[in-house]
C-alpha cells in the first residue's frame, strides 16, 4: 500500500468503544453492532461474543479487552473500517479502561433509559473527555415500559454537560436505532490524524499469552505503520523484538500485511513474558525510533494482597506454577513468597482490587484444580516506627509491636455514589460506619444524588459495594480513586487458636472498633470452625492483652449409627465424603481450619 | 457364602424417617413379587451359588411382615425349596408391633424362623405418631408376650433416639420400658435425616427440632450405660444382647463376609463382588422372571477395598479386628498395612492395640467415623 492510499483508508476509520454502566446493555449493543454490520452473522451469534473467558459470562462483565474490526457501507455511499474496543467493566480496572479509550476517537455513552446515569458510567465518561472523544450517546431499553427518554437527555445535559438533543433512541434488545448509531459514528467520530510516514507510535492497550505465538499485543496504529519483519521496540521497558505477523480480530485473528494509521489490531513478536508488554506503553520501530512516547503510561500498582495458600502443603509448587502461568497473562499480578506459621508455604499476592483477586482465586481452583486458603485482603499500610523509619506492610502479620510504632498511615479513596434521594440516610451511615468522612452532596435533579465521602481503603475492599447495594436495594452505584495516605489510629489484632497465635488471621483494625471487632469475630470464628477433638478457645488479642474470647466445643458424636443393612458401599461413600470435607480444611497447630474462617475477619458487618 | 438377605419392600405405612426401597403396599404385584423372588433364587442356583450351608436368612424391608399369611407361607415355602434350613443357625425377620398378628407369628413359627426383630423405636405414644409409626406404645407388649408363648426367644426390638422434640427424660424412660421386657437383643440407632424423606423436607423447611449434638450424645451414652447395666453387651456400635445372642446375620456383614442379597434394591456380596439389585419392582420382577440378574450395577472388590472393609465394618464389633484373621485373609500383618494410621489413632484414644486384635476405645465407639476414614485411601 502507498502513502495515498494509507491516507485514503485512513479517512475512512472509526475507532471507538462503548461506555455503560453493567446491565445498560453494553454487550447486547455490541452483538447488534456486530451483527448488522454482518461481521458476525447472526447464525454463529453466540450471545455477548465479546466477552470470551468463561467467568467473564457467568460474571456478566468484561475483564480481558477485546477489540473487533468491522466493514459497515453507509448511506452516503462510502465504504468504512469500524474498531470497536471493548472496556472492562470494574473499577478494579479503571487503568486499562483510560488506555482502551486513548486508542479510540469517539465513544457511545450507552445509558439505560428507565435508570438514568450511573456513578461507574460517570467515571468512564470523565476518562473519554480527558481523551478528547467525541461521545455520542445512546439511551438504551428504550422499549421498556418505564423508559423516560427526555428525563435522561436532561441528565446527561446537566451532569456531563453534553448536548444530548441528537442522542439515539435505541433498543440493543429489539435491535431498534442500530443503523442510525452506525452512521452517527460514521459522521461524528473523527478520523484518525496520524501520519503514516511518521515513526511509528502504536499505543498497547491490552495483551495475552498465546501458547503457540507466544504475547499478543492488542495495539492502536497512533503514527506510522508496521508489519512482520520490523525491529520494534518498548519504550518504557527498552525491550526490542522482530515482528512475527500483524493483523486485526474480525473478530476470529485475520492476518494483514501491515497496519497503519487508526488501525486497531494485534501483532506477536515471540515475545513470552507480559509483562515486557505493559498496558499504555508505547511500541515504536527499533531503527526509526519516536522521540517521544504516547502520553499517559503509568505503572499499574496492587491495591490489594493477600495471601494464597494451597490447603494440601505438596501442591505448594503446583501454586507457583498456576500463578506462573497466570502472570503471563496479566501483568497487574504480582506475587512472592512467603511463610505462614500457620499455613506453611504459600505466596503473598497484589491484586488490583478484590475483583482482581477473586477472579484469580477462582482460576486457580477451577483451571489448576487447587484448593486454597486465602487470607484476608489488606491494604498497604505505610508504618513510621519511632525511629523515624518508614515500613510499607501489605501483611497484617508483619507489623511492628506497638511500642515500635510512632503513627500508621492508610490509603484513602474519594468515593462517588449515585443514590435516589431516599437512601441518602442509609448510604450515610455506611459510610459512617465505614469511618468515612463526608466531603459534599449534589443534586443531579430532583430525586438523584451524588455523595461524596473519603473512606479508608482498607474499609472498601471487602463488601462495601454490596453492603451498600443491600442497603440501597440495588438502586446505588459507586466508583472510587485513590487520593493517598492519612493517618489513622490503627492497631493489630491477633486471633489465638487453643492459645497459639495465628498469623493469617491477624487483621488491622481501628482503635476505636476494636472490642468490638474482637467479640464479633471470635463469635464467629466460633461458628465456622467446626467442633473438634478437644475444647478450643477463641481468643483475640491486641498486644498481650485478650479483648475477647469464645469456645469451640469439642466432638460429642460422629458415627454412623444407623440401620444400614448390607449396603457397604453407602458406608464407603459416606466416610470417603467425609473424608474429603476434612481435606478442605487446614490444620492449623492441633486444629482443622476450614477455608471461609481465613476471610472472615473482613467479612463482619452483616451478623 | 453365609448369609442371606431377602429384601419385603411393601409397607402399609412410610415411616417419616426411612429411605429404604419401599413402596405402599396397596395395588402393588405383592403375589408375582415374591414368586419373582424365587425366579432369583433359581437365577442364582443355575449360576452355581449355594445356598446349602447358609447360617442365616433374614427377612426386612420395608416391611416382612406388611404380607398376609398367605402371601408370608409361600414366602417361606419358596425359602425353604432353595435354603437348607436345618443348617441354618438364625432365621429372622423384621416385623412392625401393629402387624404381627397370631396368625402370621404360627406362620412364622412354622416356616422355622426363629428369631424377631420387632421395630419398635419409641414407648411413647406422641413420638411414635410424629415419625409415622402406626403402633402404640403398648402394641409391642402385647406382642412379645405372645410371640414368647409361642415359643420364640430370640426376640430383639429395635429403638431411635434423636428424634425430633425428644427429651433425655423420653429416652431414658423408653430404655426403661425396653428393658423392663428383658429381651436377649436390642438395637439402638441414632435418628439420620435422609434426602428424600419427610423429616428431610420438613429440615429444609426448617420444621424439625433436631434434639442437637451433646443431646444426641449423652442419650447414646445413656443406652450404653443402660445396657450393660442390664447385662446387654455392647457388640457393635447399635447393637446389644447377653452374650451368645449376637445377631449372626449382622456379624456376617461386620466380618467382611459373604451373602446374597435377594429382592428389589438389596445388596449382597458374592464370589468377590458387592453388587445392587434393581430397586423399582416392575423392573426387578422383569428382569428375574426372565432368567437375567436383576443387578442394577456390581463391583469387583479389590484387595485393598477389602482390607479397608475389613477395618471400617470390623472396627464397629466391641471385639474389633483380630490380627490373626487379618492376616490370614490377607496375608500381611494388619501393623504392616496399617501401622502409621493405627498408632496415630492410638496417640489419640481413639483406638486400643490389645492382645490379639485392635479395638475403638470408648471415645473411639462415640467418634467411630473419625477412625473408620483413616482406613480409607
Amino acid at each position: 500500500m502507498n502513502h495515498e492510499e494509507r491516507l485514503a483508508r485512513q479517512k475512512n476509520i472509526r475507532n471507538f468503544s462503548i461506555i455503560a454502566h453493567i446491565d445498560h446493555g453494553k454487550s447486547t449493543l455490541a452483538d447488534r453492532l456486530l451483527e448488522k454490520t454482518e461481521t458476525v452473522s447472526s447464525r454463529e451469534m453466540k450471545s455477548q461474543t465479546l466477552d470470551s473467558m468463561d467467568l467473564e459470562r457467568e460474571r456478566g462483565i468484561t475483564i480481558k479487552l477485546n477489540a473487533v474490526q468491522l466493514s459497515y457501507t453507509a448511506k452516503n455511499g462510502e465504504d468504512y473500517t469500524f474498531h470497536l474496543i471493548d472496556t472492562p467493566g470494574h473499577v478494579d480496572f479503571t487503568y486499562e479502561v483510560s488506555r482502551s479509550l486513548a486508542a479510540c476517537e469517539g465513544a457511545l455513552l450507552v445509558v439505560d433509559a428507565a435508570q438514568g446515569i450511573e456513578a461507574q458510567t460517570l467515571a468512564n465518561v470523565y476518562l473519554a473527555l480527558d481523551n478528547d472523544l467525541e461521545i455520542l450517546p445512546v439511551i438504551n431499553k428504550i422499549d421498556l415500559p418505564a423508559a423516560d427518554p427526555d428525563k435522561v437527555k436532561q441528565e446527561i445535559e446537566d451532569v456531563i454537560g453534553l448536548d444530548a438533543s441528537e442522542a439515539v433512541h435505541a433498543s440493543a434488545k429489539a435491535g431498534i436505532g442500530i443503523e442510525e448509531i452506525l452512521e452517527q459514528i460514521v459522521e461524528k467520530v473523527p478520523a484518525p490524524t496520524g501520519d503514516p510516514q511518521a515513526p511509528l507510535k502504536a499505543l498497547i492497550f491490552d495483551s495475552h499469552y498465546d501458547q503457540y505465538k507466544g504475547v499478543i499485543v492488542n495495539i492502536r496504529i497512533v503514527e506510522g505503520t508496521v508489519k512482520p519483519g520490523d525491529k520494534i521496540r518498548m519504550m518504557a521497558t527498552g525491550k526490542e523484538f522482530e515482528v512475527i505477523e500483524t493483523g486485526v480480530f474480525t473478530p476470529n485473528i485475520s492476518l494483514r500485511d501491515e497496519l497503519s494509521v487508526g488501525d486497531v489490531g494485534f501483532l506477536s513478536a515471540a515475545i513470552k513474558n507480559v509483562g515486557d508488554t505493559r498496558v499504555g506503553d508505547t511500541i515504536t520501530n527499533a531503527k526509526t525510533p519516536a522521540s517521544e512516547p504516547l502520553p499517559g503510561y503509568r505503572r499499574l500498582n496492587p491495591m490489594v494482597f493477600c495471601g494464597l495458600y494451597p490447603i494440601d502443603s505438596s501442591k505448594y509448587v503446583d501454586l507457583r506454577e498456576a500463578l506462573e502461568k497466570l502472570e503471563l497473562n496479566d501483568s497487574a499480578l504480582e506475587y512472592e513468597a512467603e511463610t505462614s506459621q500457620a499455613l506453611g508455604f504459600g505466596y503473598r499476592c497484589g491484586f488490583l482490587g478484590l475483583l482482581h483477586m477473586e477472579i484469580i482465586q477462582e482460576r486457580i481452583e477451577r483451571e489448576f484444580k487447587i484448593d486454597l486458603i486465602t487470607t484476608a485482603p489488606s491494604v498497604v499500610y505505610n508504618v513510621v516506627t519511632t525511629d523515624g523509619k518508614e515500613l510499607k506492610v501489605d501483611n497484617p502479620s508483619m507489623m511492628p509491636d506497638a511500642q515500635k510504632i510512632d503513627h500508621v498511615e492508610e490509603p484513602y479513596v474519594k468515593a462517588s455514589i449515585m443514590v435516589p434521594n431516599d437512601y441518602v440516610g442509609s448510604v450515610m451511615e455506611l459510610c459512617q460506619q465505614k469511618r468515612g468522612n463526608f466531603i459534599t452532596m449534589d443534586y443531579l435533579d430532583a430525586s438523584r444524588v451524588n455523595i461524596i465521602y473519603e473512606l479508608p481503603l482498607a474499609e472498601i475492599v471487602y463488601d462495601f459495594f454490596d453492603q451498600l447495594k443491600s442497603s440501597t436495594k440495588g438502586y446505588a452505584s459507586f466508583d472510587y480513586e485513590l487520593i493517598g495516605y492519612k493517618t489513622s489510629k490503627l492497631v493489630k489484632m491477633d486471633i489465638l487458636l487453643n492459645g497459639e497465635q495465628v498469623d493469617a488471621l491477624s487483621f488491622i483494625v481501628h482503635r476505636d472498633f476494636s472490642y468490638e471487632r474482637g467479640k464479633a469475630i471470635v463469635e464467629k470464628l466460633k461458628n465456622l470452625i467446626p467442633r473438634q477433638q478437644f475444647e478450643v478457645p477463641v481468643q483475640a488479642a491486641i498486644g498481650q492483652k485478650i479483648v475477647a474470647r469464645s469456645t469451640i466445643k469439642s466432638i460429642g458424636k460422629n458415627v454412623l449409627a444407623k440401620c444400614y443393612g448390607g449396603d457397604i458401599s453407602r458406608k464407603r461413600k459416606l466416610l470417603e465424603k467425609q473424608k474429603e470435607g476434612k481435606k478442605r480444611m487446614k490444620q492449623v497447630g492441633s486444629v482443622e481450619v476450614p477455608q471461609e474462617a481465613f476471610m472472615a475477619v473482613l467479612k463482619m458487618d452483616e451478623d | 457364602m453365609r448369609g442371606m438377605y431377602i429384601h419385603i419392600p411393601f409397607c402399609h405405612q412410610i415411616c417419616h424417617y426411612c429411605d429404604f426401597n419401599k413402596v405402599f403396599f396397596k395395588n402393588q404385584p405383592v403375589d408375582e413379587y415374591i414368586e419373582s423372588i424365587g425366579n432369583e433364587l433359581s437365577i442364582l442356583v443355575e449360576e452355581g451359588h449355594s445356598f446349602k450351608n447358609l447360617e442365616t436368612v433374614f427377612l426386612g424391608g420395608g416391611t416382612p411382615t406388611s404380607l398376609s399369611e398367605k402371601q408370608l407361607d409361600r414366602l417361606l415355602e419358596i425359602i425353604h425349596q432353595y435354603v437348607d434350613i436345618g443348617s441354618l443357625k438364625e432365621f429372622s425377620t423384621e416385623a412392625n408391633p401393629d402387624e404381627l398378628t397370631s396368625g402370621k407369628l404360627s406362620v412364622l413359627k412354622n416356616g422355622r424362623v426363629d428369631r424377631l426383630s420387632i421395630g419398635v423405636q419409641s414407648f411413647d405414644t406422641e413420638l411414635l405418631k410424629r415419625i409415622g409409626r402406626t403402633h402404640g406404645a403398648d402394641d409391642p407388649l402385647k406382642v412379645i408376650k405372645e410371640a414368647r408363648q409361642l415359643g420364640f426367644e430370640n426376640i430383639s426390638i429395635d429403638l431411635i433416639y434423636g428424634l425430633p422434640g425428644q427429651t433425655s427424660k423420653q429416652w431414658e424412660d423408653t430404655l426403661d420400658k425396653a428393658l423392663s421386657l428383658e429381651l436377649p437383643h436390642y438395637s439402638g440407632y441414632s435418628l439420620i435425616v435422609e434426602p428424600k424423606t419427610v423429616f428431610y423436607n420438613l429440615m429444609n423447611k426448617g420444621k424439625l427440632p433436631l434434639p442437637g449434638e451433646d443431646i444426641e450424645t449423652s442419650m447414646f451414652s445413656m443406652l450404653i450405660d443402660r445396657m450393660e447395666a442390664a447385662k446387654r453387651q455392647q457388640y457393635e456400635i447399635s447393637n446389644f444382647s447377653i452374650p451368645g445372642k449376637e445377631s449372626i446375620h449382622n456379624l456376617i456383614y461386620w466380618e467382611n463376609d459373604e451373602y446374597a442379597g435377594i429382592g428389589a434394591g438389596a445388596h449382597g456380596y458374592l464370589k468377590g463382588k458387592r453388587y445392587a439389585n434393581i430397586g423399582p419392582l416392575k423392573k426387578y420382577m422383569e428382569n428375574a422372571d426372565n432368567g437375567t440378574r436383576p443387578i442394577i450395577n456390581q463391583h469387583e472388590v479389590t484387595k485393598i477395598e477389602s482390607m479397608e472393609e475389613e477395618m471400617f465394618l470390623g472396627l464397629r464389633k466391641t471385639a474389633g479386628v483380630p490380627f490373626n484373621s487379618f492376616e490370614t485373609k490377607f496375608g500381611k500383618t494388619l501393623l504392616e498395612v496399617y501401622g502409621v494410621v493405627i498408632e496415630d489413632l492410638s496417640n489419640k484414644g481413639l483406638v486400643e492395640v490389645a492382645e490379639d486384635s485392635l479395638k475403638l476405645t470408648r471415645k473411639g465407639i462415640f467418634r467411630g467415623n473419625e477412625v473408620f476414614q483413616e482406613f480409607l485411601k
